[in-house]
């Protein structure tokens, strides 16, 4: 019979740093590569539309006469699929996450 | 090919025979589901034994959704039959729990066959 | 069993220890539990219905959600039933890749399931020590795909990202500390009194009746049957050498057990294929629309998962079936409950390790 196996392992812990961050006054920092939220270079759009086709829950608005561009940031699951859709590469996903927030926010960018 | 599939259709009326063989030679019951095809619904029964997969299917008719339970055979079946009578209302008989629909709580009944095309 | 009073006691789909809603109806005969009847369909979301309004490349994402541990293995099971049905031959570079991340993420899975086992008995210490160790995983995890949980690199047709040759030998070098603070934590699990004192003799199935029942994954390695869907072959399993982990007593230790070995099983089987990883591409081109039926099973961190896919030559498929490890645990759980005292149940269900979302899909 063994008892208390695991002190060692605690006492270990006693004596080390916490394991996690202090979140809201440490920053996390996030590896490169990860998916974030959708970011878009509205200087080289051309309005296609190909991304609001590809997103899985169509979460990407085109309006190709007024020249807008909008996504609703509560719904997009940052799969990265508009990201490899858009020929002209402007879209990223950018490593940092949505801010979250109680509404269903959709923001908006013009050419 | 990652294995041989072999795919046998059957006659419902074969079905019980036809499992209580293959439960005889050792195989195991994997599944069973539901695919609605056009005006059928077929039924698929995979087994495995030692890795090789089998299936058995049997092809029913929208008209008549009727089939008899293997859960005499294979006692987990009836989890799998519950789930095809709420979701594809597929009638089967002599289940060892028969939950009347009330296995999956759906807001409508036979959702993966709604009842507008039912023949 | 005249003379003696039956109750019957709702369990779920609301109790602390359970993350996820199943139902049981526990007949009781005073603390003793004459049976156990399931009933589950809080969560049913319609998943599989949802192959009518997505094609059947974004159907991936789709796939990848139904479970939020298992994602990986998910959407890998869906391509290859799609690439089997497609007759794809995929790169084999992209095998190795699917190899590793399936790993990594039975790496997490079982750590997780560690950690709420001794949640479950209370061994709140040992809990956290075990989500501890669970980040390092999550950390590479996100490090090599971009995801968390939900890895999103399996595709139709390859994989979404690489891992280039520096990065591999890291996380090899990594898992090789990591498999040290394993060796430590699983100590307190094989070797601790408490917890052998919940343990051990607890929820017996024998071999026969796992197998009779269709159990799967550790449910069914615990009881000695030796059925590891990996063995099949699928992606690069077929290069690696392994061995399916089996435990004979067939009690919770021992599902425990299997649990803990295939931690060391999978670091050592992430080693063998980063070193026998080929260069080339990760993915090819797709074109055309799949046309026919195919049945594909994986191992998943519960045990094996089918995806029956049946395809009519438009992109939109006919029928997506996943029947997921759970499911075909629950018979076996019925097994082990009757016998058992109500205050063990919350430990039996979760030796089965279930996960009900993905069960109802
Ligand atoms: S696909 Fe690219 S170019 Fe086309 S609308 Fe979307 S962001 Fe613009
Ligand atoms: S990342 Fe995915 S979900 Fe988000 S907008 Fe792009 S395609 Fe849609």
């Amino acid at each position: 019979m063994h008892f208390f196996v695991i002190l060692k392992t605690l006492v270990k812990n006693l004596f080390s740093k916490p394991a996690t961050v202090k979140f809201p006054f440490e920053p996390r920092e996030y590896p490169e590569g990860s998916r974030g939220q959708v970011v878009i270079d509205t200087s080289t759009c051309i309005f296609c539309g190909l991304c609001q086709r590809k997103c899985p829950t169509a979460a990407i608005t085109v309006v190709r006469a007024e020249k807008k561009w909008s996504i609703k940031r509560m719904q997009c699951i940052s799969c990265g699929a508009c990201v490899d859709a858009c020929p002209k590469n402007s879209l990223k996903l950018d490593t940092k996450y949505y801010t979250p927030d109680v509404t269903k926010k959709e923001d908006t960018y013009n050419a | 090919m990652i294995d041989e599939q072999s795919l046998i259709t059957i006659n419902a009326d074969d079905l019980v025979s036809q499992v209580e063989k293959l439960r005889n030679s050792g195989h195991r019951l994997i599944q069973i589901c539901c695919a609605k095809i056009a005006d059928t619904i077929e039924v698929n029964y995979s087994f495995d034994n030692n890795y090789s997969f089998t299936n058995l299917r049997i092809i029913l008719p929208l008209s008549d959704l009727r089939i008899n339970s293997v859960s005499a055979i294979y006692l987990q079946a009836l989890l799998y039959e519950n789930e095809m009578h709420d979701l594809f209302g597929v009638e089967v008989k002599n289940m060892a729990i028969d939950y009347k629909g009330t296995f999956y709580r759906t807001s409508f009944k036979t959702p993966f066959n709604p009842p507008t095309d039912k023949a | 069993m005249e003379g003696k009073k039956r109750t019957i006691i709702p369990f779920g789909p609301q109790h602390p220890v359970l993350p996820e809603p199943i139902h049981l109806d526990l007949v009781l005969e005073d603390e003793k539990i004459v049976e156990a009847i399931p009933s589950i369909g809080f969560i049913h979301r319609g998943l599989e219905k949802l192959v009518e309004k997505k094609d059947f490349i974004e159907y991936v994402y789709v796939a990848e959600r139904i479970c939020g541990i298992c994602s990986f293995i998910h959407g890998m099971t869906y391509c290859i039933a799609v690439e089997e049905i497609m007759k794809l031959n995929i790169p084999q570079r992209a095998h190795f890749l699917r190899v590793i991340w399936s790993e990594l993420s039975r790496l997490h899975s079982h750590l997780l399931w560690l950690g709420l086992m001794a949640d479950a008995f209370g061994f709140e210490s040992l809990f956290m020590q075990s989500w501890r160790l669970r980040e390092r995983i999550l950390d590479i995890i996100e490090e090599t795909t971009g995801g968390r949980v939900i890895f999103g690199s399996s595709k139709v047709g390859g994989v979404r990202r690489d891992i280039s040759r520096e990065k591999m030998q890291e996380i090899v070098r990594r898992l090789k500390v990591f498999e040290k603070e394993i060796k430590e934590l699983s100590n307190v699990f094989i070797k601790d009194a408490s917890v052998q004192h919940r343990l051990c003799g607890v929820g017996v199935v024998s071999k026969e009746q796992a197998y009779a029942l269709g159990a799967v994954g550790p449910t069914a390695r615990g009881s000695g049957i030796a059925s590891d869907m990996r063995k099949l072959g699928y992606a690069a399993y077929k290069e690696i050498a392994f061995e399916p982990i089996i435990e004979s007593t067939g009690d919770s230790y021992a599902r425990c057990l299997v649990r803990i070995k295939e931690l060391f099983q999978s670091i050592d089987i992430i080693a063998q294929a980063a070193e026998k990883m080929v260069d080339g591409p990760i993915d090819i081109k797709v074109s055309g629309t799949p046309d026919g039926e195919f049945f594909a099973r994986s191992e998943q961190p519960r045990g094996e998962a089918v995806y029956y896919i049946k395809a009519n030559g438009t992109k939109f498929l006919d029928r997506v079936r996943v029947r997921t490890p759970t499911f075909a645990n629950i018979a076996p759980l019925l097994k082990i409950l009757p016998g058992a005292s109500l205050a063990d149940v919350p430990i039996l269900i979760l030796t089965i390790d279930p996960c009900i979302s993905c069960t109802e899909r």
